[in-house]
């Protein structure tokens, strides 16, 4: 017996059977007789078959892998709902196994993309080697903020990668964002970090505002012309940010917010801040949190002074200061008590963005640890033919292997909505920042002194990398949402 | 009338992969940083497991058209590689970067491994014949095996007069004639050839864009054909053996030496002058 039609999953085989009498074959026939050559192009490996008889139930039907097979009638659908069920399936979320990719992932970050995504990798992959990482030290260094080199990013379509394409996103899956965000990492962690940061906030707004905000602001993210920052955190509640205390107060059509948030990423620098703050009462808890844009500009608008970081140098961090600051009640995104779900929808998808850096910094760092060990002579011998090194090196691999199999995992619960979406996020999160840190601090022991040094890159990942554990929800805020699933959850 | 250019794109290990010495290769760490190495029977390098791209020649090439795409100088641009499945990769690269559709000489791995420019320049005039081309422009050389000699020997095949290195291209007298610059020993050379011709691009030509993610997405909607050089009718029977393959010497430590009387002396000595 065939269950029910699942998308996202690898589609080994597919058939449409159409019905030479049905209405309804007759609209869908048209559609797939234009899209056909397309989706057996897009999947040559992939059996696409079209069948078409008197007396059959119209539907499509599909084999998965391990010889799972299911189906999806088509007698009450129409053209439109055709299309879409069929555009769903060929969607790169999952493992709809194109070309040679096999869906196993591998220690090239590369392998088990699909075309598309090995193209999209290839391509950040160039613009990291050419446009990042030889300027990754002097940003550094100069805690310069490389304005000119987000803009070109954003230009390739890094601005907004998972907005809908209708108002300037790029359209793809969390799947490309990882991957994309994993291949920039290894130019320069601080700045990809930043352009995820900015990603998160433009889906925010592309999730949850309306059409107006839409339409204003993603064409300005989408090309970076803006920079956007998330908002969260103040001074006195980190880990506890339902309990924050921004308050926007309702006044006629404004809103006026007062208060502080710290640790913004862009602060400064950025044209919007997405702003959480309580409209509701003191002691209202999560649900009279609300999620306002301010813009760069506004009167009451105050930045502290450019704080001093250990890394994360190539972007600017400052607190926002909110003092009767006057916002106009058409920036509130989505509905007032919405706001603390929202950020932490953002901060579903920032974990698997941040935790995908981190594989960046880990894989730039074993990249360089082959180079050295094999140069490096001691003893007489390259530091490759010492059997502690190579254990140490392998350990280093297989740790990297399995946080980018968590992380990829992760993206794509978020990209099909699994139920359990928050738990394998928070998973990933901690798990890959804390063993591509390990990695990183690793990788600088094998590098023994000039690892110290700031001419290697070594020092740099670990720098940049060491606050993914800290930030998006510290690790320790991430093992309490996994306990609490497995403890508390029904 | 607007132009029709042929552009080749092979398929070749990324500049970006390091050489690495044979004879430290034995734990073999095959990470993003995989090296080129020579095969174990010296018959050529291994390119399993390598990564591989779009010749940068060609994708100078590609860029030269699809530049001349975008001033309304050329109709079409068409781009071809001739080599294994795995050739589709740089073809998709190709049409990402605003090739307007593909053709895919499907030569399989065995075969490709004793591939010629002889042949690739047939399979191009034929094809170039076929598509009713007034341009093609090729990368000067491959970066792999580092002929230079597909160029020229696709303008003898079709009797077409050539420019090869140029380092500056235009379309000049409507759209019969190209001007093209060349970098020669001790300075630039300027040509006029009439067109049809075949133009082979050099490094300083242009400076190649990124495929946008949009376009990488639209890519796949443009068409990709796959043929067979016997459709063409071209006979690719290898005409050379390649004998042996094999690493550059290890390089020697140099010396100090303290005078300029020294350093002559031990010029001499090594018999250079």
């Amino acid at each position: 017996m065939s269950k029910a039609f699942k998308f996202g999953q690898a589609v080994r085989e597919l058939r449409i059977h159409l019905c030479q009498s049905s209405p309804t074959s007759a609209g869908v026939r048209k559609f797939i007789e234009q899209s056909y050559v397309g989706l057996k192009q897009a999947n040559p490996n992939v059996p696409i078959l079209v069948r078409e008889a008197s007396n059959v139930q119209p539907k499509i039907w599909a084999r998965y892998e391990f010889g799972k097979e299911a189906h999806l009638p088509l007698a009450n659908m129409t053209e439109t709902q055709v299309k879409a069920a069929l555009e769903k399936l060929a969607k790169p979320a999952g493992f709809w196994c194109r070309g040679y990719s096999t869906g196993i992932f591998s220690l090239d970050s590369s392998v088990g993309l699909n075309d598309e995504q090995k193209e999209i990798h290839s391509m950040a992959t160039k613009f990291a080697r050419e446009q990042m990482k030889p300027y990754m030290a002097e940003w550094d260094k100069n805690e310069h903020f490389p304005v000119d080199v987000l803009r070109q990013a954003a230009e390739l379509g890094f601005g907004a990668i998972y907005c809908s394409p209708d108002f300037g996103g790029t359209g793809l899956t969390r799947l490309d964002a990882s991957v994309i965000f994993e291949a920039l990492s290894e130019g320069c962690v601080s700045t990809s970090a930043y352009i995820s940061i900015h990603n998160m906030c433009a889906w925010m707004i592309d999730e949850f505002g309306n059409e107006q905000q839409k339409k204003y602001w993603l064409p300005k993210l989408s090309t970076m012309e803006t920079f956007a920052s998330y908002c969260l955190t103040e001074p006195a509640n980190g880990s506890d940010a339902s309990s924050l205390k921004t308050s926007a107060r309702r006044q006629g059509d404004y809103y006026i917010l007062n208060g502080t948030k710290s640790f913004i990423s862009g602060g400064g620098h950025s044209g919007l801040y997405l702003v959480m703050c309580r409209t509701g009462d003191v002691d209202s808890g999560a649900k009279g949190i609300s999620c306002i844009m301010v813009e760069k500009g506004t009167p009451g608008l105050h930045f502290g002074k450019k704080e001093s970081k250990v890394g994360w140098n190539s972007q600017p961090t400052c607190q926002v200061i909110f003092d009767e600051c006057k916002v106009p009640v058409s920036n509130l995104i989505g509905n007032e008590g919405q706001g603390f779900s929202i950020a932490m929808k953002g901060l579903n998808g920032g974990r698997v963005n941040i935790a995908s850096c981190s594989l960046g910094a880990a894989q730039g760092s074993i990249n360089t640890c082959i180079d050295y060990m094999h140069t490096r002579k001691q003893f007489g011998n390259s530091l490759a033919q010492f059997q502690h090194l190579q254990f140490k090196l392998a350990d280093m691999a297989t740790d990297l292997m399995a946080s980018r199999l968590m992380v990829r995992n992760a993206a794509i619960s978020l990209e099909n909505k699994h139920t359990d979406l928050v738990t394998l996020c928070s998973m990933a999160k901690v798990f890959a920042t804390e063993k591509c840190f390990n990695i990183c601090n690793e990788a600088l022991q094998i590098h023994g002194g000039y690892g110290y040094l700031k001419d290697y890159p070594v020092q740099q990942y670990l720098r940049d990398s060491r606050v993914h554990m800290i930030l998006e929800g510290t690790n320790e805020i991430m093992r309490l949402i996994v306990s609490r699933h497995l403890l508390f959850s029904a | 009338m607007p132009l029709r250019i042929l552009v080749g794109c092979k398929r070749a290990i990324d500049y970006a992969v390091k050489v690495r010495n044979h004879f430290i290769s034995e734990t073999k760490f095959n990470l993003n940083n995989a090296k080129i190495q020579v095969k174990s029977d010296f018959s050529g390098v291994v390119t399993e497991g390598v990564k591989h791209a779009l010749n940068p020649f060609d994708e100078i090439a590609m860029e030269e058209a699809v530049r001349l795409k975008e001033k309304k100088l050329a109709s079409e641009v068409i781009a071809v590689s001739c080599g294994p499945a795995q050739s589709q990769d740089v073809l998709r690269t190709a049409l990402a970067l605003g090739a307007d559709k593909a053709v895919h000489v499907e030569v399989p791995g065995k075969e490709y491994e004793t591939l010629q420019p002889i042949h690739v320049s047939k399979i191009l005039a034929k094809l170039a014949e076929q598509e009713k081309v007034d341009l093609i422009i090729l990368g000067k050389q491959a970066i792999d095996d580092d002929c230079n000699q597909t160029g020229q020997m696709t303008a003898a095949v079709l009797n077409w007069p050539q420019a090869t290195f140029a380092s500056k291209l235009q379309i000049t007298d409507g759209d019969k004639e190209a001007t093209c610059e060349r970098e020669i020993d001790g300075g630039l050379e300027t040509i006029k050839i009439k067109l049809p011709a075949v133009i082979t691009a050099d490094l300083r030509l242009n400076t190649p864009r990124y495929a946008t993610l949009p376009n990488i997405m639209k890519a796949k909607k443009k068409p990709l054909k796959k043929i067979s050089p016997k459709d063409l009718g071209v006979d690719i029977s290898p005409r050379q053996e390649i004998v042996r393959v094999a690493e550059p010497p290890k390089r020697q430590g140099g010396g100090k030496v303290s005078s300029s009387e020294e350093l002559t002396e031990r010029i001499k000595k090594l018999g250079v002058v």
